[in-house]
Order: C-alpha cells, then sequence, then structure tokens
C-alpha cells in the first residue's frame, strides 16, 4: 500500500507549524508501518491533547482523540477487549510524563502490549511554550521568563525502572533510525516505549535562540550518540540513542490476564 | 545494491510549508526555495536518489520517484471524522 494511503489525506496541509518536527515523526511512523505490512484496519491509535496528539487525526487507522494524559488508559481498554489489535500511542512530553505521568508508569509496570512513542520537544508546544518535566534546568519557557529551575526527567530511565520490556530512543534527524526502532517496537510483545526527540521551533527552539527547525535538527546529530559508538564513548555527555532494554521474556499483561480467565472458569 | 536513478521529485505545493529542512540537508544541494517559499528542484542531476528529503519533510510535500517505484495509487478517502478540537 503506497504511504499517503495511511493517511487521511482530506486534513492536509496538517496543523502543525513550518518544521516542527512532529510531521517527521508522523512520516517515520507510517513508512515503519508500512514496511512491517500491516493492514491499517488491525491497527488503533490513541491521543491524549497536544499538538503532538494530533498526529491520531491525520493517520487512517481506527483512533481515538481522547483526554490529556489519559490515552495509555484509553489504550488498555482497547488492548484488553481486542489483544488482536496493534496499539500505538504517540504522546508529547506533557502528555506521557506531567499529567500522565501515572498512566506511563503504570502501564509500562503491567507490559501490556503497547508501543509508547514520546514526542518529546521538552515544551507545552499547544497552549503556547511553558516549560515541561522534559525541559531540564536553565531552559527559557513563558513560564519560565528567568530560566527554568526544574530537573528533567529521563524518559528512557524512567521507563526502564517503571519496568517497560522494550525501551529506545532516536530523534526526528536520525529518521532512518527512527522507522527501524519504531518497527522493532511495534513487533515487540509487551509495553514498548520510544522516545523521539522532536523540535518545536515556535516556542522551545525561539525562547531558548535554537534557530530554525534544520538548526535544531543539526543539535539532534551533534548532541547525540549511538549506544557502543566511539562517539558517545568519548564525550559521555551526549544524549545516547539506541535499543536500552529489549526483554523477550517477561510476562505480557493480556497473556497473564487469559491465563486468570482459564484458572477461573475451570470446570464450567 | 544497483544505483537509483531519479525519475521526478513530486512536489505538493499545496503542502510544503517552506521550511527548508529538505534544502538545508539534502546531501547534494539539489533543492532550494522559491519566492514562495515552497521547495523546487534546481539541480535535478545532481540528485542520488538518497530520499531523505522525502523522509524528513514534515509535511509529506516531497516525493522522490526514482527507477524502481511504481508510482503512488490514489488514496482511498471513504470515512469521515469529526475533526473539530477544542483544547
Ligand atoms: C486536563 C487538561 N489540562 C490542561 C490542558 C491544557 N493543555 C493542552 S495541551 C497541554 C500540554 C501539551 O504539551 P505536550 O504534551 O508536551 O505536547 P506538545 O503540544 O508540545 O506536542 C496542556 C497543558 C488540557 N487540555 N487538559
Ligand atoms: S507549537 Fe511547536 S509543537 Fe506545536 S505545532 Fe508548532 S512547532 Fe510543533
Ligand atoms: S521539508 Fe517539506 S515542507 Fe519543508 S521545505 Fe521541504 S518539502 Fe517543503
Ligand atoms: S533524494 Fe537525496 S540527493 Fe535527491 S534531492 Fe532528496 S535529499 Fe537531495
Amino acid at each position: 500500500m503506497a504511504i499517503k494511503d495511511y493517511l487521511r489525506q482530506r486534513y492536509f496541509p496538517h496543523m502543525w507549524c513550518p518544521g516542527c518536527g512532529h510531521g517527521i515523526v508522523l512520516n517515520a511512523l507510517i513508512r515503519a508501518v508500512q514496511g512491517m505490512g500491516l493492514d491499517k484496519n488491525d491497527i488503533v491509535m490513541t491521543s491524549g491533547i497536544g499538538c503532538s496528539a494530533r498526529i491520531s487525526g491525520y493517520v487512517d487507522f481506527h483512533t481515538l482523540h481522547t483526554l490529556h494524559g489519559r490515552a495509555l488508559a484509553f489504550a488498555t481498554g482497547v488492548k484488553l477487549s481486542k489483544p488482536e489489535l496493534t496499539l500505538l500511542v504517540p504522546m508529547g512530553d506533557g502528555d506521557a510524563l506531567a499529567i500522565g505521568g501515572n498512566h506511563f508508569i503504570h502501564a509500562a509496570r503491567r507490559n501490556i502490549d503497547i508501543t509508547a512513542i514520546v514526542m518529546n520537544n521538552r515544551i507545552y508546544g499547544m497552549t503556547g511554550g511553558q516549560f515541561s518535566p522534559l525541559s531540564g534546568i536553565g531552559k527559557k519557557a513563558t513560564t519560565a521568563p528567568y530560566t527554568t529551575i526544574d530537573s528533567n526527567f529521563d524518559v528512557v530511565k524512567m521507563a526502564v525502572a517503571s519496568g517497560a520490556t522494550f525501551v529506545a530512543r532516536t530523534t526526528a534527524y536520525h529518521v532512518l533510525e527512527a522507522v527501524d526502532l519504531l518497527q522493532k517496537a511495534i513487533s515487540h510483545k509487551g509495553f514498548s516505549v520510544v522516545e523521539i526527540l522532536s523540535q518545536c521551533p515556535t516556542h522551545y527552539g525561539r525562547k531558548n535562540k535554537e534557530g530554525d527547525a534544520s538548526s535544531m535538527m543539526e543539535f539532534q546529530k551533534s548532541k547525540t550518540g549511538k549506544l557502543g559508538s566511539k562517539a558517545l564513548e568519548k564525550d559521555p555527555t551526549l544524549i545516547p540513542r539506541g535499543i536500552f532494554v529489549d526483554d523477550k521474556d517477561a510476562s505480557e499483561y493480556c497473556s497473564a490476564y487469559d491465563k486468570i480467565i482459564e484458572t477461573a472458569m475451570k470446570g464450567r | 545494491m544497483a544505483r537509483l536513478k531519479l525519475k521526478e521529485h513530486v512536489i505538493n505545493r499545496e503542502w510544503c510549508k517552506g521550511c527548508g529542512i529538505c534544502v538545508h540537508f539534502c546531501p547534494k544541494k539539489v533543492l532550494e526555495l522559491d519566492s514562495d517559499e515552497k521547495v523546487v528542484v534546481v539541480r535535478p542531476e545532481d540528485c542520488i536518489c538518497c530520499k531523505l528529503c522525502e523522509l524528513r519533510c514534515p509535511d509529506l510535500a516531497i516525493e522522490v520517484l526514482s527507477t524502481d517505484d511504481v508510482p503512488a495509487a490514489p488514496a482511498s478517502d471513504d470515512d469521515s471524522q469529526d475533526d473539530s478540537n477544542e483544547q
């Protein structure tokens, strides 16, 4: 199937600003799905609220545009009732780890077969550039005109500590790597997290003088390093990219639940 | 791998927002923005069909057709969805 058949073309051009990294995540995601030959009628995408969450309007899968921070709860409901479907949950950093932080850690702890994609632009784009739990210390935002004093979460460490059984990180710049990691995450049976560093030139870029979309993507290129690479070994301040956890043996939630049903129904 | 040969760049001017990402990262400087801030192909003969412009376009506005590609079939448009968003 052609790439464009996975899109709801009637809603294009989309609502994202020129150069927004979220569009590249959309591009990578539909290519990942196409490459795997998945039937779009077997995919359900649930999303919350944010510029990032608007992605669910543009893909021609089954989609649920739900509540801020709660996309994983909706996805859990869908998956438990129809375990044969593939669940994709793209989220902004605020959606996933501020308002939705609790849902995130508990979905990971259960190891339910869902692919969470954190579109991390380190800011609340939709509401005008407030700092998020991913901004980090010393960043400018509308709510931090004199720079932030809050430490940031590390999405990867958070996902690993919470029990996610596939955890990876890449960037919008590294789009081929993003396609590959998304395919591995979707194939994985269990809770997968792929963090994709994305750019918001309109708010984060402008406030923090990182320039236009291309120059923000140059940062994604120069300030990250592949796990196991010489570059990362030489400069440990680089943000690592690659696969951090890939545990194929852990028990998946829907399978475990099926066993409970079997036990409970014994003799009936 | 056989070397791909360029057929054409298919550019959707309605969708292109002139962000310049494809222009900036093209390894062969094949692309430029015109006076309407839309992408145009200025040096097609230099294109190596790496397709990175297509992959990195946030607006899915550029497609690189090469010798072994089949042209994209027309997309389906069979459902409707309330796209209103009160946020
Ligand atoms: C319950 C609730 N609280 C707050 C909001 C306002 N709100 C909308 S989007 C958003 C944050 C979006 O940031 P992020 O999730 O990082 O996504 P981005 O827009 O940067 O892609 C907030 C706080 C809301 N819609 N609902
Ligand atoms: S405000 Fe930022 S995150 Fe939202 S569409 Fe614009 S660039 Fe993207
Ligand atoms: S990357 Fe896409 S939207 Fe940006 S200038 Fe190129 S074709 Fe246009
Ligand atoms: S396919 Fe590669 S070489 Fe050709 S225009 Fe696109 S980025 Fe440039």
